[in-house]
């Protein structure tokens, strides 16, 4: 059965040829990625990812990627600490407390720190926050919780710390936009029935809303780590850019390095094949947790939306 | 008693104050940023600045550079994007367009580094073998495109199905109703939703790294490395010199200018003259 050549069918045809793109976009990405890693892979197997040596001296070349995932998690685990409290406070003050003329100018201003290009963050990074939290964060807690290893060394405000704050901000408003549509998405009537039973408002929040709402926001925590673990530019110029056994983050104060900024370190500089495959190997592993993630976040997060959808119609 | 009705007030209270103090502490950054680059940045411009290439203290290729590499992506990845939508909005019942849809919200949250490791060996070991602006574009479009295309198919399945039912009605194909009723419709989401994704790609800097590299001259042709202004925030934000990085402060002006324009214009734009 052949069907006829008409208009409609060489539309959607053309305009699904086109829509493949996504699908040629991954394809060729992982294509790239993995061949372009399989020599690493192939002269270090496992020990790529488990190594902290990185030596591109010519006859002892050793690469190990340990201490930039460590990195990645660190500092995108600061992140989410500060960054996730912070966002649900905003998207429950958005929600379900602020008067509508406050709602609509600070939902815009939140949405404005998503707007600022990640490279100016890290000028403003380099320039002006790290001495703001050399000065108020990493010499205070250096001084009176020295003795917990992640807080001791000597703080310099260029180090996987600051990365992590940068991280918080930046994350904020992936965060606190995805839970608050979430915590719209939450029917009136949960809240009606435990005002009904005297609930305070904060109550109803804590209890019915948030609890209703848990795995939309915990869709929207991932997509925020998501952000955390990919970030380049803003991390590359605060975390201070350690290589080799140096850059485990042992401590928060002192340098350190992510997935991400390794490969932007380094990546055009590198001469030789396995050193660039080394970095390629980077990427590929920093696009497997991404992935990951990311998956992860795409079902809490429709999942949640398909409910609501069932039951506005 | 912990349960009283007064410290329950209490609590209440606490927490709406706690809130409130959440939403400061997020727009602090964002006010910080917007001042200091506006303190900083504003002395530097004059016409010198802006006109002159770098070796002579101007950031005229880099403002020249990312003019061209917006406009490049835009004219390779809009189109693609926009026609991938309609794809997904208007004929996007099936399982492939479910599995293009999944993929294309993945590829909205790349790590954009990895973008730059795709175009440097796709385009620049593959295709130019120089650094090139044709390999930055091609990476910033990998970007571009899946955010176009669910901003376009979203805004299309805000078009009400009577509008489609219409145009059928009368006689016109489903192409036709496509090209002439639902995307003149949805004509506000998309302008909208192109121009958002747009600025996004104004900033971006990881991949440019690995593609157009940087130069101090205006354009030299598509088989030669080309300046960007987040390119040269960056570069100049890691010299010694304090000129150079008042020079960054000045660049960071300018971009914020124009993703800030875009992003303000579009607002504007889409709460005015192009609704309805």
């Amino acid at each position: 059965m052949t069907k006829k050549l008409t208009g409609d069918n060489i539309f959607k045809v053309v305009a699904g040829i086109v829509a493949a793109s996504a699908l040629v976009i991954l394809l060729v990405t992982a294509y790239v990625l993995v061949t372009g890693s399989t020599l690493v892979f192939g002269r270090f197997g496992l020990s790529f990812l488990t190594s902290s040596s990185w030596n591109p001296v010519e006859g002892r070349e050793v690469f190990g990627l340990l201490p930039y995932i460590l990195g990645t998690l660190v500092t995108s685990g600061i992140a989410l600490l500060i960054g996730v409290p912070l966002s649900l406070g905003i998207a429950i003050f958005l929600v379900e407390m602020s008067p509508r003329r406050v709602r609509v100018p600070v939902s815009y201003l939140v949405e404005l720190l998503a707007a600022v290009p990640s490279v100016i963050y890290g000028l403003w990074g380099i320039f002006v926050l790290r001495f703001w939290v050399l000065n108020n964060l990493e010499k205070p807690l250096n001084t009176y919780l020295g003795w917990i290893p992640a807080f001791s060394g000597t703080p310099f405000g260029l180090d996987t710390f600051t990365a992590g704050i940068i991280l918080a901000i930046m994350i904020i408003p992936t965060v606190a936009s995805v839970s608050r549509e979430v915590l719209s998405a939450v029917p009136n009537s949960i809240r009606e029935g435990a005002y009904s039973i005297g609930a305070t408002k904060w109550e109803v929040i804590r209890h019915w809303v948030l609890s209703y709402g848990r795995s939309g926001i915990f869709g929207a925590i991932i997509l925020g780590l998501g952000r955390a673990v990919g970030e380049t530019m803003a991390v590359t110029m605060v975390i201070g850019n350690a290589t080799g056994p140096n850059a485990l983050p042992t401590t928060l104060f002192k340098p350190g390095q992510t997935l991400p900024s390794l490969i932007a370190n380094g990546f055009i500089e590198s001469p030789d094949a396995l050193q660039k495959s080394a970095f390629v190997g980077a990427g590929l592993v920093l696009l497997a947790i991404s992935i990951i993630i990311n998956i992860a976040a795409y079902f809490l997060v429709t999942r949640l939306l398909k409910v609501k959808g069932g039951a506005v119609e | 008693m912990m349960n009283s009705y007064g410290f329950r007030r209490f609590k209440n209270r606490f927490f709406f104050v706690l809130c409130m103090v959440c939403v400061i502490v997020a727009v602090v950054p964002l006010l910080s940023i917007l001042f200091e680059v506006i303190a900083r940045g504003a002395s530097q411009i004059n016409w010198k600045f802006l006109t002159e290439n770098s070796l002579l203290g101007g950031i005229g290729p880099a403002i020249q550079g990312t003019l061209i590499i917006i406009g490049l992506t835009s004219v390779v990845g809009i189109p693609i994007g926009v026609l991938s939508g309609v794809y997904l909005a208007e004929f996007g019942q099936n399982k492939y367009a479910s599995v293009l849809r999944t993929i294309s919200d993945v590829l909205t949250e790349f790590p954009s580094i990895v973008v730059g490791i795709t175009a440097f060996s796709v385009i620049i070991v593959g295709v130019t073998k120089t650094y090139s602006p044709l390999a930055g574009a091609f990476a910033l479009s990998f970007i571009l495109i899946p955010i176009v295309a669910r901003t376009t198919e979203e805004s299309l399945k805000l078009v009400p199905n009577s509008s489609r039912e219409a145009a059928l009605a009368l006689g016109a194909h489903k192409w036709r109703s496509t090209i002439s009723v639902v995307l003149p419709s949805a004509r506000s989401g998309l302008v909208t939703g192109t121009l958002l994704a747009v600025s996004r790609i104004a900033g971006e800097t990881a991949p440019l790294l690995f593609t157009i590299l940087g130069n101090n001259y205006f354009f030299q042709g598509f088989n030669q490395p080309m300046d960007a202004l987040p390119l040269r925030i960056f570069s100049n934000s890691r010299q010694p010199s304090p000129e150079l990085q008042a020079q960054a402060w000045g660049a960071a002006l300018i971009l914020i200018l124009i993703v800030l324009a875009l992003n303000v214009g579009v607002r504007l734009a889409s709460r005015g003259k192009l609704r309805g």
